[in-house]
């Protein structure tokens, strides 16, 4: 199973608690905005992951699992 | 289909039978060309592979597999002709929609019977009044193309162009970009699997449906068969639409311009979403996307602009990024600060008010923007400030201590100034 996080960037409005939640994944840029690691979701790091994307006030984060 | 076209192997080929000022009629259209074909679909489909045809908008897609993937599918919805030419500096698809409709109607007939679609639509500019008066003609003088057609006039924005704001238009939203996945293939026009193509791509479709692709390769390279339009202009003593040969030395493109109107410092290769090159380059490089590769550019929609050595590459530079911030569509974040952002440190570089990490700024700020909007156009702006940077960061250090008094060029920036103009 992998696992990958993006963003809807029409939707994300820089409230910025996904860079709070998953630093290891997820940094903001000068404008608030969350630059995402492309790469799959470590393991361990899935919960977190979840959890970040159950926090996103505008639904933008996802987590694609397949 | 014959490959044995005796007029049709030289250039030009798209550009046959143009007259200065009037949209080709149908019976001149059928003089010049031949009648529509009726090629079965999957016939059609493979000599298009065959051919190597891509697309002609920007994104150099392969043309067949677009077809297929839209023919592969269930409840096919509409096949849309995306006219809406939004590249400031483009000229050459409105030269085909208001001279030659014919053409391009025939391309777009041609791949909505291959993908088994009935309806086309073709979205134009609403202040491209030329091109939606001759498709008005050319569609009602046309008969059993089995096919409907209808013209949408939609908004002029740089990103209203883009794939899925034309689709989101029709659809009855704003002009904006949609987050993709799902792509028009795939849900697009009434949420029907949707095939769009520029109408510079249908109209090359029309010419290898008649004559083959054998006949399509006999002009090019291996790797970039046929022709292209290319909208030349800037410090070029003739700037219009010419059709050349894929291969065809970037020197010759502007012989065919009517040369150089004064020593040339750069040329802008794909429009404002391309890239700048030092002249100097060019000479050795032909229309060909390994050569453009090489120094990182790519044809884009075919626009090519001269820089005099008389301009400033960097308030020139400053100029366009400002347009292109100004033109986000306004609804992803790094897009609209980042741009921005980008925009006013290159006027401050151009200004010489800038600190001296001001470029490695800018830099970080482009690689960070890469990929983050719902469309490309950041990638696009951030590709070409890079490549700026790249070929006038230079020059900053004159522009600091004041020493750049170069006049503006005047790159066009609000829409095709060359449209219906000069032509070979």
């Amino acid at each position: 199973m992998s696992a990958r996080l993006r963003v809807n960037p029409i939707t994300c409005e820089a409230h910025g608690l996904c860079a709070e939640l998953l630093p290891e994944l997820i940094r903001l840029d000068d404008w608030g905005y969350p630059i995402i690691d492309q790469s799959k979701v470590p393991p361990e790091l899935i919960g977190l992951a979840r959890r970040a994307v159950d926090a996103c006030p505008t639904l933008a984060l996802l987590l694609d699992e397949d | 289909m014959s490959s044995s076209n005796g007029g049709h192997h030289a250039l030009p080929r798209l550009l046959a039978g143009l007259e200065p000022g009037v949209a080709m009629s149908l019976a001149a259209h059928t003089r010049t060309h031949g009648p529509l074909p009726d090629v079965p679909s999957h016939q059609l489909i493979e000599e298009v592979e065959l051919s190597g045809l891509r697309g002609r908008g920007g994104a150099d897609f392969p043309t067949a597999r677009k077809l297929r993937a839209v023919a592969g599918r269930r409840r096919v919805g509409a096949v849309i002709v995306n006219g809406s030419e939004t590249e400031p500096a483009s000229a050459k698809d409105r030269l085909l929609l208001a001279r030659l409709p014919h053409l391009v109607l025939d391309g777009a007939v041609l791949a909505a019977r291959a993908v088994g679609s009935r309806q086309v639509i073709v979205k134009i500019g609403s202040r491209a009044v030329d091109a939606g008066r001759a498709l008005g003609a050319a569609i009602a003088a046309r008969e059993r193309d089995g096919v409907s057609i209808e013209v949408v006039a939609g908004p002029e924005g740089y990103v209203a162009g883009e794939e899925s704001a034309v689709v989101h238009f029709l659809n009855g939203g704003p002009e904006l970009p949609t987050f993709v996945p799902p792509r028009p293939f795939e849900r697009g026009y009434r949420g029907r699997p949707t095939l769009i193509q520029n109408p510079e791509t249908l109209a090359q479709l029309a010419l290898v449906a008649r004559f083959g692709s054998a006949w399509y390769r006999e002009l090019g390279t291996v790797a970039d068969p046929g022709s292209a339009l290319v909208t030349i202009t800037g410090a070029v003593r003739a700037p219009g639409v010419y059709e050349l040969a894929f291969g065809t030395e970037l020197s010759q493109l502007l012989e065919a311009a009517g040369g150089p109107a004064e020593p040339l410092q750069a040329l802008l290769v794909g429009g404002y979403f391309g890239t700048w090159m030092e002249a100097s380059q060019a000479a050795s490089l032909r229309l060909a996307r390994e050569d453009l590769r090489s120094v990182g550019c790519s044809l884009g929609s075919g626009v090519l602009i001269a820089l005099g050595e008389s301009a400033c590459g960097l308030h020139e530079s400053a100029r366009v990024i400002s347009y292109l911030a100004d033109q986000s569509a306004g609804q992803c974040g790094p897009c609209v600060y980042g741009l921005r952002s980008i925009a006013d440190s290159v006027g401050a570089l151009a200004d010489g008010v800038a600190g001296a990490s001001e470029p490695e700024r800018v830099l970080r700020w482009t690689s960070e923007v890469r990929g983050r909007g719902a469309c490309h156009h950041p990638d696009g702006a951030v590709r070409f400030v890079e490549s700026a940077l790249s070929v006038f960061g230079s020059e900053i250090g004159w522009h600091r201590t004041g020493r750049c008094h170069a006049p503006p060029a005047g790159l066009p920036l609000t829409g095709p100034s060359v449209a219906g103009g000069r032509l070979r």
